[in-house]
């Protein structure tokens, strides 16, 4: 049973495909309930990432403290923004654990999504109250009823009153409000009891460390209590509690069915990791929450700097990011190609640019990525089974057993128009095929299982290029499969290249090497000499390419007017060869390194 | 006096018709300008003219656009304002560029009676075909009258300009012009690779797929053989693209390529004075704004540094077959080629795309072909 105080607060998140309004409509329901004025407020408060912004995507989890008044009585709202990306599924899956509801908001043109369901699932799973709203009313291409009609066929939800609003404009944004407090049940648990509270998200603070992001489920917290971490079992001191309006503001104490932050001059995010429990030292709670899971990532890359001599700044803003990113990983590594970098482990391959743009943005270095790589096993002929995140680590074919990728399930939904090309393209990326159903008369979900390393290999832009834009795409790692899988190698003027090294399956080899050798030859720029590449599997050479020998590159006429402009065309043309990296007596440019990738 | 030397560039922008490669400060249907553009040129010359007090001008290069397509006696007015305002040595080279289909007897003997010493004549291709397609606005048989006409008129020193590597021309096409242009006798050639320039009328037919250009090895193959074609008839190469006979090469241009000073007056013409590099406005009608508001056309100036100065010579000094002169560029700069380029020179000599003899450094053929990678390795010892 709720207490009185429990009885004025609801916990709820947003939940939404990408692109249909969910941090446009928390900015609106922040200036309605007055936490902001619509002047103060930048547009989307709680993406505060330059990269969030551009993208249209909520990285870290965000929290704001609404309060409102209905009817006399005052309510306090705690909206919890989640990430809204596969990458982020586990953080999603904690801010939801915080919360007793969650808006799913629908683009009233676009209709369900991929993102949609699989967020959806997670909310049930999490035994949240859905509430669907119909999000830009407003467009031409609006079709409420068809959406409403969606939403209770295909999730099973009802959606005969769902708000039909307009985040934007800021139409229905009231009748939002209304029914989180009429439908999202309160928090319930003991303010007496041994505390317990969730980690949905946690961030770095200069001043203050560790910032976590709480939710109270039983107990009270308050500034000077002595904290244990119970999967780490670290101990620190509270030096500040607080909730966010949205920006922090200090509070006396936290109790159960509370959201909000707790400092404790913890120095690294790993100390406070997202899904961990907190409670006390002195009286500590018997069990856990669950579903505490240390994140795993799956996709992996080298990044080195393009200027040797920038490593140690590399590293900096590597351990930078990583002190408020509990999931990036990263090892020094040696290439021959590419020198002295890192192997950097990603949940995916949407964190993984991320990571990239904010080195490149935040830190402004140059850097050089190679391709992506999941990890597979080796079951070697000795029995040794070892895991390899980098083609280099391959062992001999002779030592191999058998090898072993990572499977998902991909959900795909589509116009019905497209599923012959969606199945197709599933089909060419060895998929398994699983089922289709279709959500109403024109739209199809198509499951297929596939291996990670084809979603890696730009599948989604296959996808969408297929279906023109039409298609979402949504994947969870189930397992490991037996896979025939061989190591690629490039060579460029005889020799073996290790950053453009893949790791690919046997019957795809063939085309792979040809592509990769065609693309290279674009990408390459011809020099003084003819340069051959080659694709090889292990001694067998299977696709060959030749840049051929610059022939001429000179300015027939040069006068008076000229000289200025001609050394000026050079600098330029200087500067575009330092970002390139010599390998041997061949120059190769950045991008090279990421045409393995891209190369449909 | 002083006898520091500069050559002086002066820029007519006027065309009857303009070239469908041409990227040069050049107007067609702009002959009402004509007047207001004399003026504000004699202005320039005469107002600006006083910084070359301690010069002695070794040449004089009247450019365009078609010099010989503005009235003559504007070319009148211009060389008197010469010869009134600056000191010009008795034996300097007065050159004049001239299109065929824009001379006659008349005209060439006003020329030669205003000074002007040395011809330079577009003739660009010898078959009427490749000349429609170019916009020229000339014939063959135009251009063997305006030579005799030229030598009647006492002219000891003609040019011709000419181009290969046009979209559908052949092999056969270009021999064939060098062949003719050499029985014209002329004592210059200038031959040149087209190059196509973005914002000109060609390279939209490229960019649409209407005009092919041509292959590479095919232009390079012109090339060379071009070069021996003319050596075998006296014509030396002396630089990338010009061939002189009996040692007639352009003073004027030698200055360029030998990074010396040069003072530019009318639209669009560049100079390089006291360290500083500065154009005037392209636009006839901005340059005659320019001029009649402030008494000066220029719109941008760039102090060259002295490693940039490096820089400079070196990129055109290679441009010569004689190359870089070791001892001239010692006493510029106080220390030896070697000094600051050792570690490239020995590199690209063993690569076979440099030598060096006792007096300079200098490109091999092959070298020649690929000047601009070169010269990015000497860019790396710069600043």
């Amino acid at each position: 049973m709720p207490s009185s105080r429990q009885e004025k607060i609801r916990n709820f998140c947003i939940i939404a495909h990408i692109d249909h309004g969910k941090s446009t409509l928390a900015d609106r329901l922040l200036e309605e309930t007055g936490v902001m004025t619509q002047r103060e407020m930048e547009e989307q408060v709680l993406d505060s990432m330059d990269l969030e912004k551009e993208r249209g995507i909520t990285i870290k989890a965000k929290a704001a403290k609404l309060m409102y008044k209905r009817a006399g009585q005052e309510y306090v709202l705690n909206l919890i923004d989640t990430p809204g990306h596969v990458d982020f599924s586990y953080e999603v899956s904690r801010s939801l654990a915080a919360c007793e509801g969650a808006i799913l908001v629908v683009d009233a043109s676009q209709g369900i999504q991929a993102q949609t369901l699989a967020n959806v699932y997670l909310a049930l799973e999490h035994d949240l109250e859905i509430i669907p709203v119909i999000n830009k009313i407003d467009l031409p291409g609006a079709q409420p009823d068809v959406v409403k009609k969606e939403i209770e066929e295909v999730i099973g939800l009802d959606a005969e009153n769902a708000p039909l609003i307009s985040a934007k404009e800021g139409i229905g944004i009231h009748e939002v409000l209304d029914c989180i407090i009429d439908h999202v049940p309160p928090p319930e648990g003991d303010e007496t009891a041994a505390l317990k509270a969730l980690i949905f998200d946690s961030f770095y603070d200069s001043y203050r460390g560790v910032i976590c992001h709480i939710r109270v489920v039983e107990g009270t917290l308050k500034v000077g209590d002595m904290i244990l971490m119970m999967s780490t079992g670290k101990e620190f001191e509270v030096t500040d509690v607080g909730v966010f309006m949205p920006e922090l503001h200090p509070v006396d104490e936290l109790k159960a069915g509370d959201v909000g932050f707790v400092a404790a001059s913890i120095k690294n995010v790993r100390d406070a990791r997202v899904g961990d429990t907190i409670t006390h030292v002195e009286r500590p709670t018997k069990e856990a929450l669950p579903g505490y899971r240390q994140a795993v990532p799956m996709v992996f890359c080298g990044i080195y700097p393009a200027d040797g001599s920038d490593y140690d700044d590399l590293r900096d803003a590597l351990e930078k990011l990583q002190t408020n990113d509990a999931s990036l990983i990263f090892d020094p590594e040696t290439s021959a190609a590419l020198g002295f970098g890192y192997r950097c482990g990603f949940l995916g391959l949407l964190h993984m640019e991320i990571v990239q743009e904010r080195l490149e943005r935040e830190y402004d270095l140059d850097i050089i990525t190679t391709a992506p790589s999941v990890v597979y096993k080796v079951v070697k002929s000795d029995g040794e089974t070892v895991e390899i995140s980098n083609p280099v680590d391959m062992p001999p074919e002779v030592e191999i057993e058998y090898m072993e990728e990572p499977v998902v399930e991909a959900q795909i939904i589509t116009p019905s128009d497209y599923v012959g090309a969606v199945m197709e393209l599933c089909q060419e990326r060895r998929g398994n095929y699983r089922h289709m159903e279709y959500i109403d008369e024109v739209r199809v979900v198509i499951t297929y299982d596939l291996p990670l390393n084809e979603i890696v290999y730009d599948f989604f832009d296959a996808l969408k290029s297929r279906t023109r834009g039409f298609a979402s795409l949504d994947y969870e790692v189930k397992d490991y499969q037996v896979s025939e899988l061989v190591k690629l190698d490039i060579l460029l003027n005889g020799e073996v290249v290790d950053a453009l090294s893949t790791i690919v399956h046997k019957d795809e080899a063939y085309a792979r090497g040809r592509s990769i050798a065609q693309k290279l030859k674009e990408v390459i720029p011809r020099q003084q000499f003819e340069i051959p590449i080659q694709a090889a599997i292990g001694n067998k050479i299977i696709a060959r390419e030749t840049v051929r020998a610059l022939r001429k590159d000179v300015l027939a006429k040069c006068y008076g007017g000229d000289i200025s402009r001609k050394r000026k065309l050079l600098e330029k043309q200087k500067e575009g060869k330092k970002r390139m990296r010599q390998i041997g007596s061949v120059e190769i440019p950045q991008e090279a390194f990421m045409a393995v990738l891209k190369i449909d | 006096m002083d006898d520091k030397e500069i050559g002086i560039y002066i820029h007519i922008p006027f065309c009857k018709q303009k070239c469908l490669y041409c990227d040069f400060p050049s107007y067609a249907g702009a002959e009402s300008y004509m007047e207001p553009y004399l003026n504000a040129l004699l202005e320039e010359m005469t107002s600006v003219g006083g910084k070359l007090s301690d010069y002695n001008i070794k040449s004089i290069y009247i450019g365009g656009g078609t010099p010989t397509y503005f009235k003559t006696s504007y070319i009148g007015n211009i060389l008197e304002t010469c010869y009134l305002h600056f000191n010009i040595e008795d034996d300097a080279e007065i050159t004049i560029e001239a299109n065929p289909g824009t001379l006659d007897r008349r005209k060439l003997l006003d020329l030669k009676s205003f000074g002007i010493n040395r011809l330079s004549l577009g003739v660009q291709a010898w078959q009427n075909r490749l000349l429609k397609f170019l916009g020229r606005i000339h014939d063959s048989q135009q251009v063997v009258s305006n030579i005799q006409w030229a030598r009647d008129a006492g002219f000891d020193n003609i040019s011709v300009d000419i181009m290969f590597g046009l979209p559908n021309q052949t092999v056969e096409e270009w021999m064939d012009t060098l062949r003719n242009v050499c029985s014209l006798k002329v004592e210059h050639i200038s031959a040149y690779s087209l190059k196509i320039e973005e914002g000109t009328a060609l390279c939209t037919m490229v960019q649409d797929g209407v005009v092919q250009p041509i292959d590479e090895s095919t232009e390079r193959y012109m090339y060379h053989e071009g070069i021996s074609f003319l050596k075998d008839r006296g014509y030396i190469q002396y630089e990338i693209s010009n061939f002189a006979k009996g040692g007639r090469k352009s003073v004027h241009n030698l200055i360029y390529w030998k990074d010396r000073e040069y003072m530019g007056f009318g639209c669009g013409a560049h100079s390089y004075i006291d360290r500083m590099r500065q154009y005037n406005y392209q636009d006839i009608e901005q340059y005659i704004y320019a001029m009649n508001k402030n008494g000066q056309g220029v719109e941008h100036k760039e102090y060259i540094a002295r490693d940039v100065e490096r820089f400079e010579m070196i990129m055109m000094g290679l441009r010569l077959t004689e190359g870089v002169n070791k001892l001239e560029f010692k006493q510029r700069f106080g220390s030896s080629l070697d000094s600051y380029y050792g570690d490239i020179i020995s590199l690209l000599k063993e690569d076979g795309l440099l030598e060096e003899d006792h007096k300079a450094i200098f490109l091999t053929p092959r070298g020649m072909d690929i000047q601009n990678t070169i010269l990015l390795d000497f860019l790396d010892y710069m600043g």
